[in-house]
């Protein structure tokens, strides 16, 4: 700790040039550009198959960027997520085939449907901190499964297969690509989101009070306010993953869509990739997405290596894989920090607080 | 639907029958928290895994004994075992865990659930299993008029009072509960008088395992289990703790007693389709109108 406060010791004082891109998340940013627009020619280079499965990788970054929004930054470890998977899923066949709305437009209505339900939910929900926070919002997704199966309109306990979508898009390589793209849009707008959401101010905040709680709250962050915020997003994004399930797979089952293993797959994705970073949980959803692929036929053993995997994961490499990537360098493919940028001449050197760490 | 008062009373008498169940599994949890402010999310999974051991062993081992010698002289070998294993893990595993932030603790128990859960299914398999006490214990029962008392719960009832007093009278008066209590408010400086803060949260966590492979084993005999019933009994000692209030062994008590005569009076009233979903309510109208639960006591911070 060798830095200076700087001192206007002459008479020109430069005010430091904040930066938000650096080179690399310039670079980033337009290599990931580029991969969506191959992501979205997609449909017509590979296999019908192949795109199915391309939209439960967009689910699965989807419930991981989110779950990290909620964990890395919010500090708030939710395995009650499924509460808004099956929220969503329902919701579209509430408004697709019971309501007559188009299912694509019945996608973004069901996101504000799950966000509106976390509001309430949210005041319950923070009266438990830590574990018990967990807990209770698990007990919160299980209320909503019980609930669920009370109505025979949606299938009650057995499901139901959602009709609209077929008469939408009665050509299934169609409805496949409209899954596809469906998917796409949503994965991209729940990055940008978090993106955007952790670079403002409530991200900032949120990264004070999770590291640094005391300075946080006498800075006058009101932790609360910022903590719901990330929480209703949370909940729209998993609404959002939810609707997916039946516009690809044309069904919804009670005891898959609550199911808490979406809870245990978005947890091992965000500790695999690296938690608290934006890039962390999308490599974590590529890897769980192939190794998914890959070992389906394993069935437990399968999970139990997953389990084992992200338990030492936390103990040895907190930081995932993204962090033994960027190590001790500061590296950020997308622009959520702030940077100093000296200017050339105007100040000696190392005077604006050195390098930033 | 007429539902007489016989009915309520003795769905409210059954309720407070599995409500000292309820008790047992929430005292563990209630008791790891309290002292190392450890939410074990495995703790289900570990009450399933030592039901699943018990039935090995009376299945195998025990076979020519008669009922219900098997799983007595099962849970005899299976809970110091489970206990041991409490201490282990927590001495070398969760002891690595313990931070400001609960996240890496919440992330490693959540995992071993998983763990848990997933080799059960592949070593056993998913078909709901039962432990046998055998016709004589299990029918045994003692008439009220209005409703019959099984021997059984009613002894699990009254195990649950006896180990959770045992268990406040030795935080309360006993050396070892002193220094627990010590090394819950400041490890550190518990470390300096030559205690090894390690060693009893070690301790703590054997006795936590304990009570939950007590818990585990005694609801096997009650009801089904399945590899997969770890997440209900987690959600049960934790809505039975929060409805107790955090930090009081009796509240914890109180709370399963609580929990158990709401879910059989709402399965009683309503159907057995809402014994669960009544229960998930009422604990969250505890959440929302009385978060401290109903022994109140300062949390410490």
């Amino acid at each position: 700790m060798n830095d200076r406060i700087p001192t206007p010791t002459s008479a020109v004082r430069v005010a430091p040039r904040i930066r938000r891109f650096s080179p690399a998340s310039v670079v980033g940013l337009a290599v990931m550009a580029a991969l969506v627009v191959l992501l979205a020619v997609m449909p017509y280079l590979v296999p019908l198959g192949t795109s199915y499965q391309l939209i439960d990788l967009f689910v699965y970054v989807i419930l991981a960027t989110s779950w990290n929004l909620l964990a890395g930054f919010g500090g708030m470890v939710s395995i009650g997520q499924q509460a808004y998977i099956g929220l969503g899923a329902y919701g579209i066949v509430v408004f697709a085939d019971l309501l007559g709305l188009s299912p694509l437009l019945s996608i973004p209505v069901v996101a504000l449907v799950a966000a509106l339900v976390a509001i309430p939910i949210s005041y319950a929900a923070f009266r438990l901190v830590g574990g018990y926070f967990a807990v209770g919002t698990w007990v919160i997704a299980e209320i909503c499964r019980l609930v669920t199966v009370q109505f025979p309109q949606v299938g009650a306990g057995s499901g139901i297969s959602l009709q609209s979508m077929n008469d939408a898009f009665g050509d299934r390589a169609l409805r496949i690509a409209v899954g596809y793209w469906a998917g796409l849009v949503c994965a991209v707008v729940v990055i940008a989101a978090v993106v955007l959401l952790a670079r403002s101010r409530i991200g900032l905040a949120l990264t004070a009070v999770r590291d640094e709680p005391i300075a946080a709250a006498t800075s006058g962050v009101n932790v609360v306010v910022a903590k719901r915020i990330v929480f209703v997003v949370a909940a729209a994004a998993a609404g959002l993953a939810g609707a997916l399930i039946p516009i690809s797979t044309g069904s919804v089952q009670p005891g898959s869509v609550y199911s808490v293993q979406w809870s245990a797959f978005m947890i091992f994705i965000v500790i695999i990739g690296g938690i608290g970073s934006i890039e962390g949980p999308i490599i974590g959803a590529v890897i769980f997405w192939v190794l998914k692929i890959v070992l389906a036929d394993y069935g437990a053993a399968y999970l139990i290596g997953l389990g084992v995997l992200g338990v030492v994961m936390v103990l040895a490499a907190p930081g995932g894989i993204w962090g033994l990537i960027t190590m001790r360098r500061r590296l950020h493919l997308f622009p959520i920090g702030y940077r100093l940028a000296r200017r050339v001449g105007a100040e000696p050197p190392g005077a604006l607080g050195g390098p930033v760490r | 639907m007429t539902v007489n008062a016989a009915a309520i009373l003795s769905a409210v008498v059954q309720g407070v029958l599995v409500g000292g169940l309820y008790a047992l599994f929430a005292s563990g949890l209630s008791y790891m928290f309290g002292v190392m402010r450890l939410v074990n999310l495995a703790h289900g999974a570990f009450a399933v895994l030592a039901a699943y051991a018990t039935l090995i062993l009376a299945q195998t081992a025990f076979v020519g004994i008669p009922d219900p010698g098997p799983v007595l002289i099962g849970l005899l070998g299976v809970v110091p075992v489970i206990a041991i294993l409490g201490y282990l893990l927590q001495r070398y595993v969760l002891q690595l865990t313990l931070s400001e932030s609960p996240l890496p603790s919440l992330l490693v128990t959540f995992g071993l659930a998983i763990i848990i859960e997933n080799v059960l299914l592949l070593t056993q398999n998913a078909t709901p299993k039962k432990l046998s006490l055998g016709r004589a214990v299990e029918t045994a029962s003692i008439d009220l008029g209005f409703t019959q008392i099984g021997v059984f719960p009613l002894a699990v009832l009254v195990l649950a009072i006896v180990l959770l007093g045992g268990l406040s009278l030795v935080m309360a008066r006993t050396q070892f509960g002193r220094l627990v209590r010590a090394v819950s408010d400041d490890p550190a400086t518990v470390g300096l008088t030559g205690a090894n803060p390690r060693h009893i949260y070690g301790i703590a966590a054997a006795i936590a395992f304990g009570l939950v492979a007590i818990a585990g084993i005694a609801s096997g005999v009650q009801t089904n289990f399945s590899p997969a019933s770890g997440g209900t009994l987690l959600i049960f000692a934790f809505e039975a703790v929060i409805i107790g209030g955090l930090g009081s062994l009796w509240g914890t008590f109180i709370g399963g007693v609580i929990l158990g005569v709401v879910q059989s009076v709402g399965a009683a009233v309503l159907t057995k389709n809402y014994e669960i979903l009544v229960g998930h309510i009422v604990f969250l109208l505890f959440l929302i109108f009385l978060p401290n639960g109903i022994i109140r006591r300062r949390v410490r911070l």
